[in-house]
């Protein structure tokens, strides 16, 4: 830099002011601002959406769960008493049908939610997260159904 | 700590990595266990011999395990609505650890004649 006369260390842009209170600066909006002009989100809201659904559905599977594992696990001699006939007499009762329907389609939801964001975190590669959500929903509907039949077409005197 | 690690440590890190792996575990077995259920519409036969498995000793142990995970999963999962819905459950979620895990430590405890009792007469006689 060569010698300068001038004792003011500004610039001769930076020091002289453009605007004034005649002639003030355009206002600039905030990045990211949401305008009348700013074009509708095509994102929607299924994250959020996901989000509150693990809330609400994890307040419904606490008290289905621990039900469920007093029942099987705990009561009338634990898992010792568990068979066919113990299903069937369970199953005779739209009430434990429904439980258990509920249950279901709420855990597997739930679950396939919590693994679709652990899958989102660790995969790196796209190619990875694809092939590897393409499993999860897959095993996801297949399972949801699968229950879903049993539960609605079980028969006590299959045999 | 590392540099440019989200990772804090502590208790609000380790209590969500427990809630991921306790979390996966639990998926899997539900899978499982919805596949051994449906042996109900193969045979009363086929369904009870897989259920004779879960009689087993070795399977109860690994039932405690999953009560464990389950009730963990359970209680940490109310503690991360309050955090999330409740404005002091931010300031709080240290203590709201505790609660959960001494809450879990005397449910576990309670949980061990119930899940392992047949087990333990199994193996040892009544």
């Amino acid at each position: 830099m060569s010698a300068d006369t001038s004792s003011s260390a500004i610039g001769e842009v930076q020091g002289a002011s453009l605007y004034d209170v005649d002639n003030p600066a355009p206002y600039i909006e905030a990045p990211r601002k949401r305008t009348s002009k700013t074009p509708r989100s095509t994102r929607g809201n299924f994250e959020m959406a996901a989000w509150l659904f693990m809330r609400l559905s994890g307040i419904v599977l606490v008290v289905l769960v621990i039900g469920h594992l007093l029942i099987q696990l705990v009561l009338d001699g634990g898992v010792s008493k568990i068979g066919f006939a113990f299903v069937a007499g369970r199953w005779a009762s739209p009430f434990w049908q429904v439980w258990d329907l509920l249950m279901l389609w709420l855990a597997m939801l739930h679950g396939a939610n919590g693994l679709r964001t652990v899958i989102n975190d660790y995969a790196e590669r796209a190619n990875t997260r694809l092939w590897l959500k393409g499993l999860l929903y897959t095993a996801t509907v297949f399972t949801i159904l699968l229950g879903t039949l049993v539960i609605f077409t079980f028969d006590p005197n299959i045999r | 700590m590392p540099a440019g690690t989200l990772y804090r440590g502590r208790e609000g890190m380790w209590s969500w990595v427990a809630h991921r792996v306790t979390g996966v575990l639990i998926f899997f077995f539900l899978f499982v266990h919805v596949l051994d259920t449906a042996l109900v519409r193969v045979s009363p036969e086929a369904y009870d011999d897989v259920v004779a498995t879960y009689k087993t000793p070795i399977v109860a142990c690994l039932e405690y395990g999953l009560v464990a995970a389950i009730l963990f999963h359970a209680l940490n999962g109310l503690r991360v609505i309050a955090v999330d819905f409740w404005s002091k459950g931010p300031r709080y979620q240290k203590q709201m650890l505790w609660t959960v895990v001494g809450v879990w430590v005397v449910l576990m405890a309670g949980a061990v004649y119930p899940v392992l009792g047949h087990a333990a007469a199994e193996l040892f006689g009544k």
